[in-house]
């Protein structure tokens, strides 16, 4: 949210600025898809890929395809049973 | 080998990887006084590549490093080489897949939700 203080910005202005921060959000969500496709590669390149050959073998690809859903499932049950450990009380 | 990170760019014979806003040109000409939110969008968007380029650099540095090089010698010999080439293709394909991978879980996700 924008805040236009002691500034004069017109009408028009304000609303180019806000159209701006709309298209920065949108350039910075793609930008963080793109930072966790760097670190699943990282971690799934360690779990999956041997020696590198002149291509990627099926079963290579499914390694990365399963490495993946995997890593998600993992991020997710860790983070639903953290929060139940802390609503119970646990530190 | 040609790369091309530009996947709507790519020429043929090259290998696409599948990255978004690389190697966008700035716009010519100048507006005058008024700030032109085009210009602001196209440094913003290849800032944000050349981050992402650099980061893919550096990671799959440090794996083809890891996979093809075992005592490091004086000079990085043929087989290194042909090695550090087809790793880094070969990470490319895999940044590839798991993007795919990625895009279409959180699409499942959100028809889910």
């Amino acid at each position: 949210v924008l805040h236009f203080h002691s500034y004069n910005f017109s009408a028009s202005e304000k609303a180019e600025a806000t159209e701006l921060q709309r298209m920065i959000a949108i350039e910075q969500q793609k930008a963080q898809f793109q930072a966790q496709v760097h670190t699943f590669t990282d971690v799934c390149w360690d779990k999956c890929v041997d020696s590198p050959g002149s291509k990627l073998d099926h079963r290579t690809e499914t390694c990365l395809v399963s490495c993946v859903e995997r890593f998600i499932d993992t991020t997710l049950t860790i983070t639903n049973r953290f929060t139940q450990m802390v609503q119970k009380g646990a530190h | 080998m040609r790369v091309c990170v530009h996947v709507r760019r790519c020429q043929e014979g090259s290998t696409p990887v599948e990255m978004d806003g690389f190697g966008s040109e700035f716009p010519a000409g100048g507006s005058g006084g008024k700030v032109d939110t085009g210009t602001i969008m196209e440094q913003v968007k290849v800032q944000i590549a050349v981050a992402n380029a650099q980061e893919l650099l550096q990671r799959m540095t440090d794996k083809c490093f890891k996979k093809c090089i075992g005592k490091p010698g004086s000079t990085l010999d043929n087989s290194e080489q042909k090695c550090i080439a087809m790793c880094m293709d070969r990470y490319m394909d895999a940044w590839n897949t798991v993007s795919r991978t990625y895009n279409s879980r959180l699409q499942r996700e959100r028809a889910r939700m």
